[in-house]
């Protein structure tokens, strides 16, 4: 179903409809992931995935106008690459460990040890939230400081004179 | 006319229940999913919807600019803090175990004032982020 | 190499060169970016479908169940997807400004206004 939804997101031109559909692939993806256990995860792609990107969208459509342009050439050559690519990618993924393999490395290099040891060291049942917050708080750090640039960069970009919708200084 | 009725007054009874939700998911992240970061959004969200359904200005008037500004930058604050804290008590740079004689406390400690500060700064960004493109208005320049 | 073992991986690349195209064959700013936003998503695919163990559940640790699923890629991928709307947002706020600057977010019409400006130069 999400493949289908791709393709028509590929081939609708009306970008209105294009933000919708992609909300809903948003929310399917949602549901694939807690399907798969990770309801952490779900949770943060439906309400950023389906809510804040969705906003945002919609809020840069209005800005910038609703139809996309015919596209002037065949797309011969991105057809190609995408065919070699997937052609390339599927014969990549034969090496890879069959789904839900207990035995695979993924499965028993370091996480036995969180599993087992992090409710005990930080008194936390969740375990995604321990390693997030505790065994792996410095890269939650640097995931705040790039929210944080994110911030800071899309003031600098869009801050206007006092005047609404103003002109700015052509470069 | 009608459907605007509508949307207020559904608003008025949904915006605390998603507020509260938020706070729900932010202090349940330690034993169910959640954590700072969904409870930013949430919140963010909340007021969005109060945004789009009231107006940009009364959204403004009810979280105003420079609260906004100083949520961005206190959430990192918050975070570089309880690193730097753990370092003034005598381990390493973020390091839990010492902010509270018994260690599993201190890691307690060390998460709830971690994630405190990503629900700031995530809201805070989130929040500002909207209030740009929205209060941006069409500058000319023809449909195509 | 079973079909239903490898399944998650095929649809995996689907979705990732899904969005690849549509990143490379469309010129309109706004849709390239939704493009990005699918070719992110299936790479959480990517990363979440292997740690899945069947007969196990979400790792939340309590007494009542034995066997988890692997919680180390969702802490990758929680950042990862608020890095991705990150980016999102800018970009956006990129594409509002180019649509301000040049009329047009289309590639090949901004791509003309430039050799236009370059050949009057």
């Amino acid at each position: 179903m999400m493949a289908a939804l791709t393709i028509a997101i590929v081939v609708q031109r009306n970008l209105f409809s294009v933000v919708v559909l992609s909300g809903v692939y948003s929310f399917l993806m949602a549901t694939v992931l807690v399907a798969l256990d990770a309801v952490d995860v779900a949770m943060t792609e439906a309400s950023v995935g389906a809510g804040i990107s969705t906003v945002l969208l919609l809020g840069a459509l209005y800005l910038c106008g609703g139809e996309e342009a015919k596209p002037l050439r065949r797309p011969f050559l991105p057809l190609a690459v995408a065919i070699v690519i997937v052609a390339a990618l599927v014969y990549g993924t034969f090496g890879l460990p069959a789904f839900s393999d207990a035995a695979a490395p993924f499965h028993t290099h370091v996480v036995p040890r969180y599993l087992i040891d992090g409710p005990k060291e930080t008194g936390v049942p969740n375990v995604v939230t321990a390693v997030l917050a505790s065994y792996r708080g410095f890269d939650t750090l640097g995931e705040v400081v790039v929210v944080f640039t994110a911030g800071i960069g899309v003031i600098a970009l869009l801050r206007t004179p006092r005047r609404k919708g103003g002109k700015e200084k052509r470069k | 006319m009608r459907s605007e009725v509508v949307l207020r007054v559904v608003g008025k009874l949904l915006i605390p229940f998603m507020l509260l939700f938020a706070l729900y998911v932010q202090f349940h992240g330690d034993f169910g999913p959640g954590g700072g970061f969904q409870a930013g959004v949430i919140t963010a969200a909340a007021v969005i919807f109060y945004g789009l359904i009231f107006g940009l200005p009364a959204a403004r008037h009810l979280v105003p600019d420079w609260v906004v500004e100083t949520m961005v930058a206190l959430g990192v604050a918050i975070y570089l803090g309880v690193g730097f804290a753990g370092l003034a008590l005598g381990g390493n740079f973020l390091d839990y175990f010492v902010l509270d004689p018994n260690p599993v406390e201190g890691q307690h400690r060390g998460i709830f004032w971690v994630e405190i500060g990503v629900l700031v700064t995530v809201t805070g960004v989130m929040l500002k982020i909207f209030y740009m493109f929205a209060g941006r208005g069409r500058s000319g320049g023809s449909d195509q | 190499m079973t079909f239903a073992g490898h399944y998650t991986y095929w649809m995996t690349v689907v979705l990732m060169v899904g969005g690849l195209y549509i990143v490379i064959a469309r010129g309109n700013l706004v849709k390239k970016l939704i493009g990005l936003a699918i070719f992110q998503t299936s790479v959480y695919l990517l990363y979440i479908a292997p740690g899945k163990l069947i007969g196990g559940t979400a790792p939340i640790v309590s007494e009542a169940f034995k066997v988890y699923s692997n919680p180390l890629p969702h802490v990758l991928i929680l950042t990862a997807i608020v890095v991705g709307v990150a980016t999102l947002a800018l970009g956006l706020a990129i594409a509002v400004r180019i649509r301000e600057a040049y009329g047009s977010i289309e590639e090949d019409q901004i791509l003309a206004v430039d050799r236009a400006e370059e050949d009057r130069a």
